[in-house]
């Protein structure tokens, strides 16, 4: 995983509420057996004609004013499906941060597996953040993961992170590194779990 | 600190390998059932890292996602479904993992096989890359969906490093009205609290509505858990339960059984347990449910008027459904049926269907496929003789697998098209680019087909 410790970037703004993994990347573009490529259909449906395959133009992807490693979505981003393939799509296309006043719970897992971070924010944060970047799209907005801070144009904000997932993402470890030196642990606690399905607890 | 625990709490702590100072915990897992979609890139990551599976006889594999559900013996035409299965076969042939792949028996609907082999039971943790995982906390077990990064992480070490999450409790209680299923049960709630209602939260159902329903109607409610938020939903184990998974092939046997038995009958809230959040409902509010939104929250009774767009979301959910305020139920050009998926494709779902369907012939404007959740159903459906039921109704029977839920194999619905389905997901595109899903009861499902357009429920009462 790769090491995200600040970032500063301008950001793509898509106010729609309650962007369901399906939308991020259609079930029809999961079959492929690796992590990459997933990028060219992220938002696939909104981001192209379904029947002439032509860009939509009057979607934020396909907006030249609208560019950067920054999402900014609606409330309740990443519901529905756990698919792992939308944060790839996120990732793979370029965004290293999502921000959101809410997060699915799956998804915000899977992000943060891949190296993308969901930042948080109030609901007023964001809507002033959103009009912001829709209207000044050149505005910078800076993304301190040791400081847990975001901010644009002098407003600033804190958003929660796990600390050990801080870590993670500051030094590019993952879980599995971190899991695989616990088998000890893990066996001991195999046997003690046999005693007690055995003594009926 | 309180000893006053809820079911969550029990089954959590009893899987708590160790707790990361300031961080998550790892968590054991008894049960990980795998499919083909989320499985490859968790094998190649292990692959990657020279790493084995940690323990490969806790794993379960079955094709469900992409399989056809016509000529299933056939190899699959779509090259890419095809892959996806026979990488599935080679890692799991390749790791020592049991497959039930396409023609074996035990084939289907990975959260359908699990519970209908006993391999479910009360008091496990059970995960699967698949957010319809929460379908098995209706035994009382911790059971909820994981990104394929986890699912690797499970493969090498057989644990998860999670955050508890919070606990709420949502109750039922009173009696039902007639023609009211576990479905519309679930869909009620949704609509009520709002799909992310259950963001951060583990959800038990109490009330005496599901201690009286049967474990399919438990497995309906659990697994639209996800569609409110919840990383899973539970049911307290109890008679219902032990009688369900006593005598199925992977259930406990002789003594062990009746060890299981005595600690399952521990697993239920303590009287004074607190939770985080609580949600009460009265049984005889609800009626028989239909969404007209995109989301599963977006429901309504089915004798209500499509409702006026609060907001910019709800506005663009009807003009994706094509659908305004003020409108009837029985309005919408209905021409799909779809009764099916992990929701609502189990022998009991296909049973009340058929109740209804005897003797009846389905619409003319109707497409009507019923799509088995596993091999073990389809042949229930043949031994009871449901299929001649549903030949002679003009419905179409298919062979086992996700099918119209969520599109990845043929089973598409046309775009602008109305499906009135079973499944758990009626977003934008769900069943196909521009389909337009509308989320029922089986019961529902099988009196449109009928009707051949969305009926009014009479004799509520």
């Amino acid at each position: 995983m790769q090491k995200l410790v600040l970032i500063n970037s301008q950001a793509v703004p898509l106010p729609s509420e309650n962007i369901d993994t399906d939308q991020i990347i259609p079930a029809r573009f999961l079959k492929r057996i690796s992590k990459e490529g997933f990028g060219e259909n992220l938002f696939r449906d909104w981001r192209y004609n379904v029947h002439t395959n032509e860009p939509n133009a009057d979607f934020v992807l396909n907006n030249i004013k609208y560019s950067g490693e920054i999402l900014v979505a609606g409330n309740n981003f990443g519901c529905g499906s756990s698919r792992e393939h939308a944060a790839w799509a996120l990732t793979d296309y370029g965004f290293k941060v999502v921000v959101s006043s809410y997060f699915a719970d799956i998804f915000k897992g899977n992000a943060l597996n891949n190296g993308l971070l969901p930042v948080k924010v109030s609901e007023n944060y964001l809507k002033d953040l959103m009009n912001t970047i829709t209207n000044q799209p050149e505005t910078k907005i800076i993304v301190d993961v040791e400081n847990q801070i975001i901010s644009f144009n002098e407003r600033t904000e804190n958003f929660e992170l796990d600390s050990y997932k801080k870590i993670c993402l500051l030094n590019g470890y993952d879980d599995i590194d971190f899991l695989t030196s616990k088998k000890e642990a893990i066996q001991k606690f195999e046997q003690k779990a046999q005693k007690v399905y055995a003594q009926n607890l | 600190m309180s000893q006053n625990k809820t079911l969550f709490d029990k089954v959590w702590d009893a899987h708590v390998v160790e707790t990361v100072p300031d961080g998550p915990q790892v968590i054991y897992i008894d049960k990980h059932l795998i499919h083909e979609v989320t499985s490859p890139q968790a094998f190649a990551e292990l692959e990657a890292r020279g790493l084995e599976v940690f323990r490969p006889n806790q794993i379960v594999a079955t094709a469900d996602h992409n399989v056809p559900t016509l000529g299933q013996e056939l190899p699959i035409k779509d090259e890419l479904s095809r892959t996806q299965v026979q990488q599935l076969t080679e890692n799991c042939k390749k790791n020592n993992i049991e497959l039930y792949g396409l023609g074996h028996q035990y084939q289907g609907i990975v959260h359908i096989i699990a519970p209908e082999l006993g391999i479910t039971q009360p008091g496990m943790s059970i995960v699967c890359g698949d957010s319809h995982t929460s379908t098995h906390g209706a035994f009382g077990a911790i059971a909820f969906g994981i990104g394929t990064s986890q699912v690797a992480q499970v493969f090498a070490s057989q644990c998860l490093l999670m955050n508890k999450p919070k606990s709420m409790r949502v109750s039922v209680n009173g009696k039902l009205n007639k023609d009211v299923q576990a479905k519309d049960v679930i869909l009620y709630i949704i609509s009520k609290i709002g799909t992310d209602a259950g963001t951060g939260y583990f959800c038990e159902y109490a009330g005496n509505v599901f201690e009286e329903m049967s474990m399919e109607g438990r497995m309906t409610v659990c697994n639209m858990s996800i569609e409110m938020g919840a990383r899973g939903g539970m049911i307290a184990p109890d008679e219902t339960t032990f009688n369900y998974v006593k005598d199925r092939e992977f259930a406990p046997k002789g003594e062990e059984w009746t060890e299981k038995v005595a600690y399952w009958k521990t697993l239920k809230s303590d009287s004074d347990a607190v939770f985080d959040k609580e949600f009460e409902f009265a049984a005889e509010d609800i009626r028989p449910m239909i969404t007209y939104g995109t989301n599963p929250g977006m429901g309504i009774s089915i004798d209500s008027k499509i409702p006026t767009a609060q907001n910019e979301s709800e506005e663009k959910a009807l003009k994706y459904m094509g659908l305004n305020a003020g409108q009837s139920t029985s309005d919408i050009k209905v021409n799909y049926v779809f009764i099916g998926s992990c929701t609502n494709a189990r022998i009991e779902d296909f049973r009340s269907a058929a109740d209804y369907v005897k003797g009846k012939h389905k619409a003319e404007n109707i497409i009507a496929w019923l799509v088995p959740g596993s091999q073990k159903v389809a042949k229930q459906i043949y031994d009871e003789g449901l299929d001649k039921v549903f030949n002679d109704a003009g419905f179409q029977i298919r062979q086992p697998g996700c099918s119209a839920c969520l599109a990845m194999n043929e089973d598409k619905i046309p775009e602008g098209e109305y499906c009135v389905s079973t499944s758990n997901r009626n977003f934008e595109g769900r069943q196909g680019q521009g389909a337009r899903t509308l989320l029922a009861s089986p019961l529902t499902a099988a009196k449109v087909a009928v009707e051949g357009r969305i009926p009014a429920f009479e004799n509520l009462n």
